[in-house]
């Protein structure tokens, strides 16, 4: 198990409830979980917590077996790989740079990088696409690219596991899906892999397991079609839905209109 | 930036070392300036020897420091407009400043460490003033508490100077004004002793600061422990502005100027940013302080109203840019 919460508890300041409540959730290698639920039910939170950033209040998250916290910062860059939801350039490098930023937590203050470097920067431009846009400066990227940009800085780190929040947020379908078959493929090459979404569907086609969360606690927990029913998510989202199959076997929700009788 | 960038960067602060050398009061040529450096003999030697080598070698000094500090911090806020004089880190170590002149306190070695109080309690001061507005991260809420910060310090200096007595009001007016007229081989060994921690500490920090430059998330995420980097750069840049107050009086804007020339060229990581900011930023202050010391002969501007000539409407341009 490489990504492991056990029980854990996030409790923001002056916040009524915990923004996360008692959550374990597990990511192995080769298997693709997928997190979801309104907003607000403390999905992002889940990120921060797994990657030590938010102090846990009870449980315990373990990055291959050890606590979290006992991790330095560099070491736990080189297994883990995040890209957060919104990340806003101040100062744009060019996109070659910005993927080299991924080999940090490898290089010493004053070392300069490395053949083995090099190579990993641009097998991570390649997987992603965006060798092409190499001397790009990345405030010349549009959303989709800019994506792949980060995706690839984070597989630059050559981690064991990824952690991807919202990846696909303002991307179009072609781009959204481009984006979700790397990961796919990345999944399948060994990579333990954490995405969180909105996208129910496209959770329920790419994931081996979902994770549904609401209001901080885990509302569901197993493969697509035990968490995607219509009273499960009917009752989470607050919003009936209907829920069909598609041609793959894999559960397909549809929100229903107002009035309108679920088929 | 290539190694044409570096070699024209080089020659050009050879020019304006040499610049620095031959211009001033007396106007020396070449020859003279080159006589003076070899054999040190006659009026030429003893001017370019005994005044204008330190003083072109300190300006040169505390414009890399200075321009390396507004570069630090810049990556620090996210903000190109970020530098020491407009966060208030000047004002800090200008008042920690003054009041070991005034009090008679403290000799050439101490007024730095004064000034270095001063300057760790404005920062401590802007950012506790961001922390109450309750955007601790917002850019324009720091600068807006760096200057509020800055103008208390002042008010507080002037009230120094008036309240004490005629000479040690002149000692702290005349260091207030600021610039190089009175430097010596020994305020440059000063101020070199107090600027090689920090210089290094920063250089050290070089890839820290391109991972903090991305946000505090996408950087602890890369492996940079932003706590860590974040104590020791507000540090260190403390210092080094608390070692140029000290040394020259309160010099504006060269963090904001240096930096911003540099990036227009290249965009490059901190790495290569920070030498060619320290190299132009020697070159910016050592040309201010010959215009300081040449356009009203013999009388000297302060070189700080030099930078600002310079600092200000570059700040206006900056300031559109980065509100729209």
């Amino acid at each position: 198990m490489i990504l492991e919460a056990r029980g854990v508890t996030v409790r923001y300041r002056r916040a009524v409830r915990p923004a996360l409540d008692r959550v374990s959730c597990t990511v192995a290698p080769s298997r693709l979980v997928a997190v979801v639920g309104p907003n607000g039910s403390g999905k992002t939170t889940l990120v921060r917590a797994l990657s030590g950033l938010v102090p846990v209040d009870g449980g315990e998250v373990l990055v291959e077996g050890r606590p979290v916290r006992r991790w330095a910062r560099a070491e736990l860059a080189r297994v883990l790989g995040v890209v957060s939801q919104r990340e806003e350039t101040a100062f744009p490098l060019r996109v070659e740079e910005t993927v080299l930023l991924g080999r940090y937590a490898r290089l010493g203050p004053l070392a300069a990088p490395t053949e083995v470097d090099r190579a990993a920067v641009s097998a991570a431009l390649e997987r992603c696409d965006v060798g092409w846009l190499a001397d790009r400066t990345v405030d010349s990227l549009s959303g989709g690219e800019w994506q792949r940009v980060r995706l690839a800085r984070a597989l630059a780190q050559e981690p064991r596991a990824l952690v991807l929040d919202e990846p696909t947020a303002s991307l179009d379908v072609r781009h959204e899906m481009e984006l979700l078959e790397l990961v796919r493929r990345l999944v399948d090459a060994g990579l333990a892999g954490l995405v969180i979404t909105h996208q129910l569907n496209l959770a329920a086609r790419f994931a081996d397991r979902i994770v549904l969360l609401d209001r901080g606690r885990v509302a569901a927990d197993g493969v697509p079609a035990e968490v995607l029913t219509r009273d499960t998510l009917s009752r989470v989202f607050q919003w009936p839905v209907a829920v069909t199959t598609w041609c793959d076997g894999s559960p397909q929700v549809v929100p229903l209109r107002t009035g309108e009788a679920p088929g | 930036m290539r190694g044409l960038h570096w070699a024209a960067l080089l020659f050009s602060v050879v020019a304006c070392l040499a610049v620095g050398l031959a211009a001033g009061t007396v106007a020396l040529s070449p020859a003279e300036v080159w006589g003076g450096l070899r054999h040190g003999a006659g009026g030429a030697g003893a001017i370019v020897r005994e005044l204008r080598a330190p003083r072109v070698l300190l300006a040169f000094l505390v414009g890399g420091s200075l321009g390396v500090s507004g570069a630090a911090l810049q990556a620090m806020i996210r903000n190109p407009l970020a530098e020491p004089y407009l966060l208030g880190l000047s004002g800090g170590a200008g008042l920690g400043a003054v009041t070991a002149i005034a009090t008679r306190l403290a000799g050439p070695w101490a007024v730095p460490l004064a000034a270095f109080a001063g300057a760790l309690s404005a920062v401590a001061l802007v950012y506790r003033l961001s922390v109450v507005a309750g955007r601790r991260l917002d850019p324009r809420v720091l600068l807006l508490s760096g200057v509020v910060v800055g103008s208390f310090a002042g008010a507080l200096m002037s009230a120094i100077m008036v309240l004490s007595d005629a000479a040690a009001t002149r000692n702290a007016f005349l260091w207030l004004l600021g610039g190089f007229g009175s430097s010596s081989w020994r305020s440059l060994g000063v101020f070199a002793a107090y600027a090689v921690l920090p210089l290094s500490v920063i250089a050290l920090h070089a890839r820290s600061l391109d991972l903090v430059a991305l946000g505090e998330e996408p950087a602890s995420h890369l492996g940079a422990n932003v706590e860590r980097t974040r104590r020791l750069i507000y540090l260190s840049t403390a210092l080094l502005t608390a070692a140029s107050v000290a040394t020259c009086g309160i010099i504006g804007f060269v963090g904001l100027v240096v930096p911003h020339a540099v990036r227009s060229l290249a965009r490059p990581v901190h790495r290569t940013l920070l030498p060619g900011v320290f190299l132009v930023g020697g070159c910016f202050l050592v040309l201010s302080d010959v215009v300081s010391r040449t356009v009203v002969r013999p009388l000297e501007l302060p070189v700080g109203v030099v930078t600002a000539l310079v600092g200000v409407p570059l700040f206006a341009v900056l300031l559109r840019r980065s509100v729209a």
